[in-house]
């Protein structure tokens, strides 16, 4: 069975001569800890609470709007019952004790009305917010779409620009205020693309194309990764995403350009996973539509290579 | 109670428990039925209904198929008025065993016909769906006719008391919900793939 | 086909050394532990001599009571595994912070998926099975269940399907696929060895285990209810159990389904969902949820029905808002057909499609939240003891709201596809099924113990367990939601942020609390058995209960009621302390099933079967189900299956069960704990 064995540089499959057991498991995570502690870091930060787009941030205000509303409800649950179970406890003197009351008109209309009216106004909300939170739906703006193809493969992620004719392994750039149109498909079995600070996830099917648009509001970095479980490089299936400025966008691009490496439809390495980041200058034309077909072409005709770069289990 | 009432609200209760098994089955037919129609055009570049399917088969396995379940509302009837005249019960047990036998033979005749050509479950989505759903059938009116040799035995060496009776009560329910779910199959898997 | 003819013919069929659990230290400790113990269990009734007194009194009996308590019972063994691989996942992330953990993948994978798969289908389905069976024949006036035949042989099919999950931990690996097994995952190109094969036999012998508990258990409350129960007297826990058998019997066949169209693809190389040759995958996906989410609604009502009698019982109340929660259940069982995509609202579907299902969700939370309502009106003007049952109880009240109110934001479509997949998710489902499925178990596994076994539970071990479960649940999930919000994905073997370590390592002590929490549950069990003496409760009503279940001795007897009591009220056991029940004259013989060997043979049967076709083992396969038809078959034949206890013998137990009454002194609420309380509850003015 083959294991794959990451470059990046922490090193997740050795197993540490015993000495050094203490020092990883602990030591690590608690300096970690510290810088942590020290440099005000928290995880909320790393996610669409903290959007760097307009498509989180309207998520972020969708959510809280939904958990204000379903706080109406349940609020009061956390409240009265400690209230109930003190002043009702068995004991006391002091409050009455009903046991045959089991009905109430006005409470009845109250317990059913109140959720029936929380839910039709979050009805209304969810309906008008998920139409516009489509993810295939364009974003409006000027600005001209980026174009750009995902192939989600295990365990990496392949980003392929058909307008410049360039690709990127585990690293999407994109340009800040520039509306991104995603197209998605998988080289092997369902997986998710999420970049919490930019947009929501959306699924990649062997044979299918998905779609996700996305703008980042300014430049900056954030995560991204794969959420649908596919295998033992799951946890490593990780990028970085880029928003830059135009020029920044443009510079990049150039750079890209000047790769020697092509991508075809041939196997990108032997082994599964592929940490670092590379660059394909050049992009064979439909690759992507390739692999697609690969699955839902009668005869097989397509790219089939992606598909074989798994390591079977 | 009397034992008779007793008897008989047992056999009542055991029918209605009956019912609600073959409407879990139908759910699974229903289920498959559904599976079959969004894979109706995954052929995969191979061959799809209107190349594979034998009318003339199929509608002689829909006859026979509803035969039996004349024969059989025979039994029944059979059953509820005249049970003291055994010979005719088992002889229309074993006219609905027969004609049940012989649609499994043509069923298995028409695959046999379809894997020659090359027509196999392996080939697309659509085929597997399509032999999913029609042996699925196919297996169930094996298990009746099993179920069915199995209650002649027992009338034979029982008799026809108020168990047994219930028995051949419940198979028969079986068996007519198998013709139904056949005329749906007939109708949407033949008819339609026959048609489009 | 995936493997030869040569290997399905052989004696062993793909089974070799190589299945031996030796890829990893732990799991070949944990194997060896397992065995360990199922041995010296094994050797300790063979030195005691308790094989006779257990196959006569327990493996082959048909009696509604000792198939419940044996459901329970292995109901509270796979709990203990699957706590335990639940800790260690919690310690695999709260140590493998930019290192490696001491888990490797390969390992945790088929550790969260089993840890799914015995938590559903081995811990709270038996769990929530076992109580229904031992309590709703009592609660309606029946002398057992219709089919009780039936009924042991679900108890020997979910048995054998848990044994599959156990053997998977010694023989070859489980599937990694999670416990939904997605495919193209779970396909041969990506899983071709045993592991999606265990996970599809265990789950396809326990869904037609649960459509024929649905079945049987739907037939008895339609047909068996005494006279004078009508339904709209019968209690909630016996309203939650219909609408759990009536989702059981229609929500089980789609799995079945699901997961024999993937056997069919891994076995027959089928196309149903491969990557290719016309598969579809979402077919695969809209299956498996259209028994997902009824399945949990499966999980959660019956706690419900708990908690309703909890309440009324433990405020000294009736019941608030009968009509309601009756009502309302209803509701959120045909709600629960209407659901389902909002499993994978991130597959592409269009925004109508999605905010449909999406208001759908938000639909059910309204009989949910008058449920909440209503339970905390019952409350209201009682007089609440925090006997452990109600402790559980006011736990679920205010920690269950919290999952309802993430779980309308997770229907919101947008929302969802930001937290999908992350541990905000996990976090959501533990939260409905710790705070109401487990609290709701183990309150009514504490409330109906002493009339199963005669003998309270130990109040104060039962005390300091619900409060580890409590303050663990909390610290263990909260965390998790703040993490998800964060971006972290779920099924993670090892953390690249180690922004998350502190949660992660909160979230790792919860666990240690849980766990504890579980030892108690244990030590209470052993402490309680040791008092049983002082604990004992003979007359059957230590708690001044008010359903129907309350008014027989404890344990009952095997025909439960000697006479059928009239029904004149929703509350009939205070209606007969109030009334001063007359004692009955009318005995009538009863009938009662003989004892059956039949169910556990056809459950060892569908152990071999199955475990054949994991293997590729022909004869295993091919025997077993032989096997198990002939089983079937030959108890066809058997014309002597009941037995009669005479009106005499009726008429004498009940005239001892008097006599014990007279005897003993009846106690107010204040002696409800103290040794006075021997089952007999003084009638209040």
């Amino acid at each position: 069975m083959k294991n794959p064995m990451p470059a990046k540089s922490f090193s997740l499959m050795c197993r540490p001569p015993p000495g050094q057991t203490l020092q990883r498991y602990f030591a690590r995570p608690a300096l970690a800890l510290v810088a942590c502690a020290t440099a005000g870091c928290s995880p909320v930060n790393l996610g669409f609470l903290a959007p760097g787009g307009v498509i989180a941030a309207a998520q972020r205000e969708l959510f809280l709007w939904v958990v204000g509303l379903a706080l109406v409800v349940v609020l009061p649950v956390i409240v009265l019952t400690p209230w109930l179970l003190w002043r009702y406890r068995y004991g006391q003197q002091h409050a009455p004790y009903r046991p045959r009351w089991d009905f109430s008109l006005p409470l009845e209309i109250l317990t059913w009305g109140v959720p029936v009216a929380v839910v039709a106004v979050l009805a209304v909300l969810t309906w008008q917010r998920s139409q516009q939170l489509d993810p295939y739906r364009p974003l409006p703006g000027p600005a001209a779409t980026l174009e750009i193809q995902v192939i989600a493969l295990d365990w990496n992620w392949l980003f392929i620009y058909p307008q410049q004719g360039v690709a990127s392994l585990n690293e999407l750039v994109i340009a800040q205020g520039t509306p991104v149109h995603l197209s998605l498909t998988s080289a092997t079995v369902m997986q998710a693309l999420l970049i919490p600070r930019l947009a929501g996830q959306i699924y990649a099917m062997a044979g299918m194309r998905t779609q996700q648009y996305l703008q980042a509001d300014a430049a900056g970095h954030f995560s991204g990764r794969n959420t649908q479980f596919n295998g033992n490089g799951f946890q490593t299936q990780v990028f970085t995403a880029l928003a830059m400025t135009p020029q920044g966008f443009d510079d990049w691009l150039n750079e890209v350009r000047r790769s020697p490496k092509r991508l075809d439809c041939r196997p990108l390495s032997q082994g599964g996973v592929q940490p670092n980041v590379q660059h394909y200058g050049w992009v064979e034309r439909g690759l992507f539509e390739q692999v697609m077909q690969s699955f839902s072409q009668p005869g097989h005709r397509g790219c089939h290579a992606f598909s074989q770069e798994r390591a079977h289990e | 109670m009397s034992s008779a009432a007793m008897a008989d609200r047992e056999t009542q209760t055991r029918l209605f428990g009956f019912w609600i098994f073959l409407m879990s089955d139908a759910l699974i037919f229903a289920l498959l039925f559904a599976i079959y129609a969004t894979m109706l055009h995954a052929t995969d570049g191979g061959p799809a209904g209107k190349d594979l399917f034998d009318i003339k088969s199929t509608l002689l396995q829909t006859a026979v198929l509803l035969l039996s379940s004349f024969t059989f509302a025979m039994v029944s009837l059979n059953l509820e008025y005249r049970p003291q005249r055994l010979r005719y019960l088992v002889a229309w047990l074993a006219a609905s065993l027969a004609l049940g036998l012989a649609f499994i033979a043509l069923e298995l005749n028409d695959f046999h016909t379809l894997m020659a050509q090359g027509a196999t479950a392996q080939r697309s989505g659509f085929l597997s769906a399509f032999y999913a759903l029609v042996s699925t059938h196919g297996l169930h009116v094996a298990a009746g006719c099993a179920w069915l040799v199995l209650l002649l035995i027992q009338v034979k060496v029982f008799g026809l008391g108020p168990v047994v009776k219930r028995r051949l009560q419940c198979l028969a329910l079986f068996w007519h919900f198998l013709d139904v779910i056949w005329v749906a199959i007939y109708a949407v898997v033949y008819l339609q793939g026959l048609s489009g | 086909m995936n493997d030869s003819a040569t290997v399905w013919l052989s004696w062993l069929g793909r089974l070799d050394y190589t299945a031996l659990p030796l890829y990893s230290g732990v799991a070949a400790a944990a194997a060896a532990l397992v065995l360990l113990v199922a041995l010296s269990v094994v050797v300790l009734i063979s030195v005691k001599g308790w094989w006779g007194y257990l196959w006569r009194e327990w493996l082959t009996s048909l009696d509604h009571k000792r198939i419940g308590i044996m459901y329970v019972v292995l109901a509270l063994i796979m709990l203990m595994r699957g706590v335990i691989e639940a800790v260690m996942m919690r310690a695999q992330q709260a140590v493998a912070i930019n290192s490696p953990g001491y888990l490797p993948p390969e390992h945790f994978s088929q550790m969260f998926s089993t840890h799914g798969t015995i938590m559903i289908f081995f811990m709270a389905m038996p769990f929530l099975t076992g109580l229904i069976n031992f309590v709703v024949p009592l609660q309606i006036g029946a002398r057992d269940v219709r089919f009780p035949l039936l009924n042991a042989i679900t108890l020997w099919l979910t048995v054998a399907g848990a044994m599959l999950v156990m053997a998977s931990l010694m023989l070859g690996r489980f599937s990694t696929g999670g416990w939904s097994g997605y495919p193209p995952f779970t396909e041969v190109d990506y899983q071709p060895g045993v592991g999606p094969d265990y996970w599809i036999w265990a789950l396809t012998l326990s869904s037609i285990a649960s459509t024929l508990t649905g079945l049987n258990f739907a037939v008895t409350i339609y047909k068996d209810r005494c006279p004078g129960m009508i339904l709209m007297r019968m209690p909630l826990f016996s309203w939650t159990a219909l609408c759990t058998s009536i989702l059981m019997i229609f929500a089980m066949p789609p799995l079945t389904v699901a997961t024999l169209l993937l056997a069919l693809d891994r076995y027959l190389d089928f196309h149903f969902f491969t990557a290719g040759h016309g598969g579809n995958v979402m077919n695969f996906v809209n299956l498996f949820w259209l028994f997902g989410h009824p399945e949990v609604y499966i999980l959660i009502l019956p706690a419900f029905g708990v908690f309703s009698e909890v309440f009324a019982t433990f405020s000294g109340k009736r019941l608030y808002g009968y009509k309601s929660l009756v009502w309302a259940s209803v509701a959120i069982t045909g709600l629960s057909f209407t659901v389902w995509l909002h499993h994978f609202f991130t597959m592409g579907q269009s925004a109508g499609v999605n905010a449909a299902f999406g208001i759908a969700t938000m639909l059910i939370g309204i009989p949910t939240g008058v449920k909440i309502y209503d339970w905390m009106l019952t409350l209201y003007r009682g007089r609440v003891r925090f006997s452990v049952p109600m402790l559980y109880a006011a736990m679920f009240l205010m920690l269950f709201v919290i999952g309802g109110l993430t779980g309308i934001t997770l229907s919101a479509p947008p929302v969802d596809y930001q937290v999908h997949n992350t541990v905000y998710l996990v976090a959501h489902f533990h939260n409905m099924l710790i705070p109401g499925t487990l609290f709701g178990l183990l309150a009514g596994y504490t409330y109906w113990f002493p009339k199963a076994f005669g003998f309270r539970l130990n109040e104060r071990w039962g005390r300091f367990a619900a409060l580890c479960f409590g303050v663990g649940f909390l610290l263990a999930f909260m965390p998790l939601y703040v993490l998800g919000v964060s971006g972290m994905a779920r099924r993670t073997q090892a953390i690249v942020n180690p922004e998350f370590a502190p949660l992660l390592w909160v979230a790792g002590a919860g666990a240690a609390l849980l766990s504890l929490g579980l030892t108690c549950l244990y030590a209470q069990l052993y402490v309680s058995i040791r008092q049983r003496r002082r604990t004992a409760v003979p007359l059957g009503d230590p708690w001044d209960g008010r359903t129907l279940e309350w008014s027989t001795p404890a344990p009952p007897p095997p025909y439960n009621f000697a006479v059928l009591p009239p029904i004149h009220d929703r509350d009939p056991c205070t209606w007969l302390k109030e009334h001063q029940r007359i004692s009955p004259t009318d005995f009538a013989a009863i009938q009662l099933p003989n004892n059956s060997a039949m169910p556990i043979i056809l459950g060892a049967a569908a152990f071999v079967c199955a475990f054949g076709l994991v293997w590729h083992i022909g004869w295993a396969a091919a025997g077993g189900m032989l096997a198990a038809w002939v089983a079937v078959i030959a108890r066809s034949f058997v014309r002597d299956t009941h037995h009669v206890i005479s009106a005499e013998a009726l008429r004498q137990a009940h005239a001892r069960h008097l006599q014990q009454a007279q005897q003993t002194v009846a106690v107010s609420r204040d002696q409800e704990h103290s040794p006075l309380n021997h089952g007999l509850a003084q009638v209040q003015p």
